[in-house]
């Protein structure tokens, strides 16, 4: 096998040529992000913020029906897929028999939560999404990180999330509404 | 002592040199220290630190300065248990103390002279005047290096030992390059005055061309901007403080107000080092083509003298410029390198320089 040679050549060995290429390598950065700010891909976070998509699985809400009550029936699929166990449901009887169950508790911990998505995956009414958008979630002590079922009904959509029909399979709802 | 000699305008003048060219000294140090956390942002594609603000203002990023004392003189100051607590106190303050003597003789513009009704004033516009200037600043900047030596000897721990080994031999390698390579344009000049120096650079060359060192010491002029760059422990020579693998090198065990001292004596000695190369190698204080005599005829020796410091001023500014520039560009040396560097190619260099120089130069001053 022949040895390739890995010889320098003289002009880079004086090493001061190739400093001074170097520099102006740097001198031309420098110049460039001066005058083009925009050029710089930093961003000034609490100002400014990076788009997010409106695929991105956030902080989660909980959807309702046309008469203000909850969607979920209270089935439990969410809490059993969840990977970490976060969701915690406390059923009760509903008085509309098509429905048979409401959550009287539902609760988030999201200090567990890992964001997976299986929660929206699993549920047969459409009833939990992960689309509020909102990624920012800080709290000075444990308490403040379980959201408890008032919260979660009143979380919105981010702008830009499309409107998706009440699913065919939400119990309770009456011909017109499907 | 007469009394009356206290409002002597010489004495009054020597007491706002001695004051003024410390304080100014020091109060560059925090605006290159900003110079150059910006501008290793712009050259990396970053913002830098430009968020600390007053009322909504941020002056871009300069009142991270203020921040930053603040924190650097309210923490709590540590020494370490098996340290030697007498010379690791010592060690900054030394660092520091040398730096700033070592500026002393560097005259910042043409001497000031006037006439009044008492007589005539003349005014050296550096804080001594020492006929062997350039030898006293070589002898302060090394006794600044044993200030660093012995940081790294008294913390009683390994990694600021093998900084301040490090130290000590690379200073001991470029120190002999250091001087050798300035004799080539001392030879010229025939002086070691600082200020006789400039003023024997204001003439100009075929009456173009302002007559600077740099032009008849172009090598002498390379190398002594190199060594520089090793005697200030600035990178790409800065293994002293090899973060990779000495932790911080001498300065490990120093925080607070001991550390920033550090800091502090560090860029004193960089603008000591850049003074001294524009006074020789750039004229230092000299306008190019506007020589003293024709400034003051002009405007006033004030006006003149104003002049010279904004000229000596940029000067210096652009070289500190280049040491920020090149700590972002240049990757550190390896050890062997370094030592390579110094001893089989700048001292030779230096020393060909010298016998060039002295060949040549009674041919081209005759």
């Amino acid at each position: 096998m022949e040895q390739t040679k890995n010889e320098l050549s003289w002009g880079i060995r004086v090493y001061l040529l190739e400093i001074v290429k170097g520099l102006a390598a740097t001198i031309s950065r420098m110049l460039g992000n001066l005058l083009d700010r925009r050029r710089i891909p930093t961003i000034c976070y609490p100002e400014e913020r990076r788009p997010i998509s409106i695929r991105l699985r956030a902080k989660h809400r909980l959807l309702v029906r046309p008469d203000g009550k909850p969607r979920c029936v209270a089935c439990m699929l969410c809490a059993t897929a969840c990977p970490a166990e976060c969701i915690y449901i406390d059923a009760a009887e509903e008085p509309d028999k098509t429905i048979e169950k409401y959550p009287k508790q539902f609760r988030i911990d999201l200090l567990r939560c890992v964001y997976c998505g299986y929660c929206q995956e699993a549920c047969p009414c459409d009833a939990i999404r992960m689309d509020t958008g909102i990624y920012e979630i800080t709290g000075y002590d444990r308490s403040a990180f379980f959201i408890e079922r008032e919260a979660l009904l009143a979380g919105k959509p981010m702008p830009g999330v499309p409107d998706v029909p009440l699913p065919k399979t939400l119990p309770g709802l009456r011909i017109g509404e499907r | 002592m007469n009394l009356s000699r206290l409002l002597d305008v010489e004495f009054l003048a020597m007491v706002a040199k001695v004051i003024v060219i410390p304080v100014v000294l020091m109060q560059a140090v925090p605006l290159m220290v900003w110079v150059e956390r910006r501008g290793s942002a712009f050259i990396q594609d970053r913002l830098g630190p430009c968020r600390a603000q007053v009322l909504g203002f941020r002056f871009w990023g300069l009142l991270h300065l203020l921040a930053d004392a603040v924190k650097v003189i309210s923490k709590e100051s540590i020494i370490p248990t098996r340290a030697n607590r007498f010379y690791f106190l010592l060690a900054p303050i030394l660092v520091v103390v040398t730096a700033l003597m070592a500026y002393a003789v560097i005259p910042v513009a043409d001497t000031v002279t006037w006439s009044d009704a008492k007589g005539r004033h003349e005014i050296a516009m550096s804080a001594a005047q020492v006929d062997g200037g350039i030898v006293y600043v070589f002898a302060i900047a090394s006794l600044g290096v044993l200030g660093i030596m012995l940081a790294g000897w008294s913390s009683g721990s390994k990694y600021p030992l093998l900084g301040a080994l490090r130290v000590a031999s690379q200073m001991l390698s470029y120190e002999v390059s250091l001087g050798l390579s300035l004799v080539g344009a001392l030879l010229i000049y025939g002086s070691l005055d600082p200020n006789e120096i400039v003023r024997s650079q204001g003439h100009l060359f075929l009456g173009v061309v302002p007559w600077w060192g740099i032009l008849f010491q172009p090598i002498g002029f390379i190398l002594f901007l190199v060594v520089g760059f090793a005697e200030c422990n600035r990178t790409p020579f800065d293994l002293p403080e090899g973060e990779s693998e000495l932790v911080a090198g001498y300065h490990t065990e120093y925080s607070g107000m001991k550390f920033s001292l550090f800091y502090l004596g560090e860029y004193v000695a960089m603008m000591t080092f850049s003074s001294l190369l524009v006074t020789v190698y750039l004229g230092g204080w000299q306008v190019p083509w506007l020589p003293t005599q024709r400034l003051v005829a002009l405007g006033g020796p004030l006006l003149a003298a104003g002049l010279q410091i904004g000229a000596f001023v940029a000067k210096v500014a652009l070289f500190m410029w280049l040491f920020v520039w090149v700590r972002w560009t240049v990757p550190r040396f390896r050890y062997d390198q370094l030592m390579r560097l110094g001893w089989k190619v700048i001292l030779p260099l230096s020393l060909a320089n010298i016998a060039v120089t002295a060949l040549v130069a009674p041919l081209l001053l005759r």
